[in-house]
Order: C-alpha cells, then sequence, then structure tokens
C-alpha cells in the first residue's frame, strides 16, 4: 500500500466526517463543564438514550425521522435538567470528584435501566442512506449529514451564546461564578438553561449517530470516554479547544484504523491524549505560565 | 489508638481463628466460591481506596487489574513462566505503568477530575490493547491459562481444591489490611493528608508531594495488579471486560464509597454488599435479573455520595464514635 494512495484520501475524508459529530458531542460536555464546572461522565449515556428515543418513535410509533428528531432533542433536554436537579444541585457545594463520581453512578444507572427496558439487541432504524462516490473516493452520506449538522448546531450554539441575553449571562458565568450571583443573575436558572441545552446537543448528537450505528444498551462507552479525552485535551471548558481536539483525534482513529485495526487506531488516540496531558495539561490552547 | 486494648487482641484472634476455621469446616462449595469472591475483590477495592482516600481518585485501576491477570496467564502460557515469577512480573509492569502516567501526572500538578480523566484514558487503552492484541490475548472471547495435568499444582499456581483458595484469598485480604494499617500509622499518610487538603501548603512545610503521591499510587496499583493475577488464577479465565475497562474502575469506585473510604475494612463491607446483592438478585430472579443488580448500584451510588459521603461502615463507626465520646465526657 503506497503512502498516499486513494485509502488514505478515504481515509482523512473520512477522519474529517467523523470528527464532526465527535466535536458536537464534545460541545455539551464542554459547555456543562465551561458553565457548571461539572463533568458529567454519563454524558454518552444520554446520547444512547436519544438513540433508542429515536428507535422508538421511527419505528415503533412509525413517526417520520423528521418529526421524531426534534422530539427525541427535546426529551434529552429534559433529562438533562433532570440530571441537574435531581444529583448535581444537591452536591453543588462539595468536592468535584463527588459530582464526577455520583454521575458515574447515573452511568450505571442509565445503562441497566436501558438494558432491562429495552433489552440488549441491537436496533437499527433501517435508513440506509446511500454513499456518495467524489473522484474514486466513497464517503458515506450519513456522515456527511451528521458532520453538516453538528456544524450547524455549533453556529448555533454560539449564535446563542453571543447574542441573547441568557447566552450572555451563560458566559458571565463561565467567567465568574462568585460575582455573577451579585450582580443580580439567578445562577441556578442559569444552570438549569445550560444542563437543558447541554442535553439537547445530546439529544442533536444522538439523532445523527442512530443513522450510523446500531443502538444497544452499552453503545455509551464506545464513545463516551473519547468524548471526555477531546474535552479534557481541548481544555475543559474551551469550546474551541475542543473542536480542534476532536479533528485531530478523529484523523488519528481512521488513519490507525487503516494501517492496522480499529482497535489500535483507539489505542494510538489514547496513548496521544497521555502524551498531550503532560505537553499540554491545561489543554491544547491555553498558553503555559 | 496506636496501642491495641487487651481485651480487643483476644476478640480479633477469635475474630481471625473463626474466619479461617469456620469456612473450612462448613465446606460447601458454593457458599465459599462466594466467600473467595468476596475476598479477592475486597483485595482490590482495598487497593483502590489506599489512594481513594486521599482524595487521589483513579478511574484507571481496571487497567492495572487487567496488566496483573493477562501478564501472569501470557507468561505461563507463553513462556512457562511460573506464576510465582509471572505474577511479580505482572506487578512490575503496572508499577511501571503506574510510574509512566502518575509521575508526569503530579509533576505537572494534574489533580482532581483531570487526574480521574487521565487515568481514565489509561484503563481504556489497557481494555484496547487487550482486544487489538487478539492473536496473542484471544481479544474480547477472552483467555484461559493452559491447565496442568490432575488439575492441581503448587508451580502453576492452579488449584482445584477451594479450600486452599480460600486460604490464599484470606491470608492476600489480610495482608491488604495489614499494608492498609500500616499507612495509616506512618508519616506517610500525614503528608498524603496534608497534600489532599492544599499541596502549596504541604509543600511549604517540607514535604515532597510528588514523590508522596507517587509512592501510594504505586503501592495501590501493585496490590490491584496483584487481585487481577489472583482472579485469573481462581477462575482460569479472564476476558478484557471483566477485569479492565471503565466498568470495571467505576465498579470500584463505587463498592468503596457505598462500604466507606476512610476506614479499612469499608471496602471490604462494600465488596460483600455489592456480591451478596449481585447474587441474591441471581438466584431470586435468573435470568430476569440481568441489569437490575447494575441498576441498583447505581442508584445507591448516587444516593450515598448524596446523603451518606462517608459510607455505611464510616457513617456507623462515626456515630459510634460519637456515642463513646458523649459518654466518656
Amino acid at each position: 500500500m503506497g503512502f498516499f494512495d486513494i485509502f488514505l484520501v478515504e481515509a482523512l475524508v473520512n477522519g474529517l466526517l467523523l470528527g464532526g459529530v465527535l466535536a458536537l458531542l464534545a460541545l455539551g460536555l464542554n459547555l456543562i463543564f465551561g458553565v457548571i464546572d461539572v463533568a458529567w461522565i454519563c454524558y454518552a449515556e444520554l446520547v444512547m438514550f436519544g438513540m433508542y428515543a429515536m428507535y422508538y418513535f421511527v419505528i415503533v410509533f412509525g413517526l417520520s425521522y423528521w418529526v421524531a428528531a426534534p422530539m427525541a432533542i427535546a426529551l434529552i433536554g429534559v433529562m438533562g435538567v433532570l440530571l441537574h436537579v435531581l444529583v448535581i444541585a444537591p452536591l453543588l457545594g462539595t468536592a468535584p470528584i463527588n459530582q464526577l463520581l455520583a454521575t458515574g453512578g447515573v452511568l450505571f444507572f442509565l445503562q441497566s435501566l436501558a438494558t432491562v427496558a429495552f433489552g440488549i439487541d441491537f436496533r437499527n432504524l433501517g435508513i440506509r442512506l446511500p454513499t456518495l462516490e467524489v473522484a474514486e473516493v466513497f464517503v458515506s452520506y450519513a456522515r456527511l449529514l451528521a458532520f453538516g449538522a453538528a456544524l450547524t448546531g455549533m453556529l448555533a450554539l454560539w449564535l446563542f451564546l453571543t447574542r441573547t441575553y441568557t447566552g450572555t449571562a451563560i458566559r458571565a458565568i463561565a467567567q465568574d461564578r462568585e460575582i455573577m450571583a451579585l450582580m443580580g443573575v439567578d445562577t441556578r436558572r442559569v444552570y438549569v438553561i445550560t444542563s437543558a441545552v447541554g442535553g439537547a446537543l445530546a439529544g442533536l448528537a444522538s439523532c445523527l449517530l442512530v443513522l450510523q450505528y446500531d443502538v444497544h444498551p452499552f453503545v455509551g462507552l464506545s464513545f463516551g470516554p473519547i468524548t471526555f479525552m477531546i474535552c479534557v485535551m481541548g481544555g475543559l471548558g474551551n469550546m474551541i479547544g475542543g473542536f480542534i481536539a476532536a479533528f485531530i483525534f478523529a484523523e488519528i482513529i481512521s488513519i490507525g484504523g487503516l494501517y492496522l485495526d480499529l482497535e489500535w487506531g483507539y489505542v494510538f488516540a489514547f496513548v496521544f491524549f497521555i502524551a498531550m496531558m503532560f505537553v499540554r495539561p491545561e489543554g491544547l490552547l491555553a498558553r503555559r505560565s | 489508638m496506636n496501642a491495641i486494648p487487651k481485651g480487643k487482641a483476644g476478640l480479633w484472634a477469635a475474630a481471625a481463628a473463626a474466619l479461617v476455621i469456620l469456612p473450612l469446616a462448613w465446606g460447601s462449595p458454593y457458599p465459599m466460591h462466594i466467600m473467595i469472591t468476596i475476598l479477592i475483590w475486597s483485595f482490590a477495592y482495598t487497593s483502590w481506596s489506599m489512594m481513594g482516600r486521599f482524595g487521589l481518585v483513579s478511574l484507571g485501576h481496571g487497567g492495572f487489574m487487567g496488566v496483573g491477570a493477562y501478564v501472569t496467564a501470557l507468561a505461563w502460557n507463553n513462556l512457562g513462566l511460573s506464576p510465582w515469577l509471572g505474577i511479580p512480573l505482572g506487578l512490575l509492569c503496572a508499577a511501571l505503568l503506574a510510574l509512566v502516567v502518575a509521575w508526569p501526572c503530579f509533576r505537572f500538578r494534574i489533580t482532581g477530575h483531570y487526574f480521574a480523566l487521565v487515568t481514565l484514558a489509561l484503563s481504556g487503552i489497557v481494555l484496547q490493547v487487550i482486544v487489538a492484541t487478539r492473536g496473542l490475548t484471544g481479544g474480547s472471547l477472552g483467555y484461559t491459562p493452559d491447565r496442568v495435568p490432575g488439575g492441581s499444582s503448587i508451580i502453576a499456581f492452579q488449584f482445584t481444591d477451594k479450600s486452599t483458595w480460600y486460604l490464599i484469598a484470606l491470608a492476600v485480604w489480610a495482608m491488604g489490611l495489614v499494608i492498609w494499617y500500616a499507612v495509616q500509622h506512618s508519616m506517610m499518610r500525614y503528608a498524603l493528608e496534608a497534600i489532599s487538603e492544599d499541596e502549596d501548603a504541604a509543600a511549604a512545610a517540607g514535604v515532597n508531594v510528588t514523590a508522596e503521591k507517587l509512592k501510594i499510587t504505586v503501592i495501590s496499583a501493585m496490590m490491584t495488579a496483584l487481585s487481577g493475577a489472583l482472579y485469573c488464577q481462581y477462575q482460569m479465565f479472564v476476558s478484557p471486560d471483566s477485569v479492565s475497562g471503565i466498568a470495571i474502575s467505576l465498579q470500584m469506585v463505587f463498592a468503596v464509597v457505598v462500604g466507606g473510604i476512610y476506614v479499612a475494612l469499608g471496602p471490604t463491607i462494600g465488596a460483600v454488599i455489592t456480591i451478596l446483592l449481585g447474587e441474591g438478585l441471581r438466584i431470586g430472579f435468573g435470568p430476569a435479573a440481568v441489569g437490575w443488580d447494575n441498576l441498583i448500584y447505581g442508584l445507591l451510588l448516587v444516593i450515598f455520595i448524596i446523603f451518606l459521603p462517608q459510607g455505611i461502615l464510616g457513617s456507623i463507626m462515626s456515630v459510634w464514635r460519637r456515642n463513646t465520646a458523649r459518654a466518656a465526657a
């Protein structure tokens, strides 16, 4: 296999498209972290529930994909709010590690709830999107759609954060948690809104992932850890850093998977992550003090 | 606090004798199997709590357990190396892995949830390497150490007799508690407690922050690797999901938090509760119970962290101490 061949180009393009979805996943997590200073370990499990919601709406209730998607997004948004109100809010004053572990408990809970409620069968929507061929490079239409929707979602979030009053309050809280309460901002309300938006982003990601992957109770484990690493590598709470990190990760996985196995792609990505933590512990875009 | 009063010493000796003799006298295989499993996991959870109780929350211990189990089994099958040498080799590998990951972490002051996430990557790497090198390790199908003819051999560290395993597991578990107490009564404990309160202040007071944290991390990683090797030798089968990865790492955290992170027997209580709960559901409900045990674990973990962060044993002990202090006053 030559170094610059058509497979490499295809892997690069697929990596780019995978990067879009990973960036979207990282975006919601980063928003929650930047504003509430909590890492939702169970974020990927919310995505898993969104995928099941899509499956039930489309296959069991026979709704069209375009009707089901907003409903799934809203549903996961509500789950985000519930997670915040029931688990995070009582722990806000305690050590950050307690919040991390509590969401770890939620991870177990949601995974088993899915096992008990939906069984361990693999399910999919049965929608087969065609493959696009551009100059001998095969690109999955589902991935292209996911990439486009991921970029749109990110743009919408950016507009929300910079153009609306609530968005400004959210950004202000991310900068200084204590002061904003004194400035008359109801931090609890902002936290709830942020959780809803973070959940909705997980919901959007699930609508896109369900087109490419089968859903089963443990699907969260296959992209949960990698989403976390992307956020940490980009600098937790730093959305642009997370965005760049997502594409680097996706390319490593894609190209590693081309020359060896997909698992080796993941191994390289993880090793790269640990190496980067030593070079830039504060994240890709941080300035070393 | 340091010296155990005479009356108590007798009580401890009686408890230890009962632990050795009673199960052997009873001798029924299934309860014996449950006891061995509880002891091995208790030791693994104790190993995790060695670090966890000083605020060093690692989600990478599933990785150390996997290294201990797989290195021992691979050395036996491929090199013919007896587990008596293979286990130390596995422990050494785990210690090296711990050093490679932890040293830069501590050097660059990666603490709190950043540390948890870096170690999370570690358990992910070990899991993926085991799956990726499926030609050698059998991948996700799992791996079996070659059996010796006859089934039992001291050199191969394989025993068909459950009582032998019970005594081994009991001894290792007791060793874990001894290490716990040794740390409890050492200068290291004060240094690590100071570090977990405020690293800068501890450094200013002359504590070598990086060295102290590294010491406890390596101890904890090696103990965890030993539990993995024992688990593999006892079950004669390991799979990546049963000894490595994020699920096992979270399971350790869960059991320790439920039992009590700051008391010696907390992890043991956690193991007893989680294993009995899992087995009870399995016997009571059969295949319908699949998933329910983890559902209850997850719910309990959240409830415990919110309402009872000291864990069951920790809370009981602090109430008891408060009452005895009041009675004395």
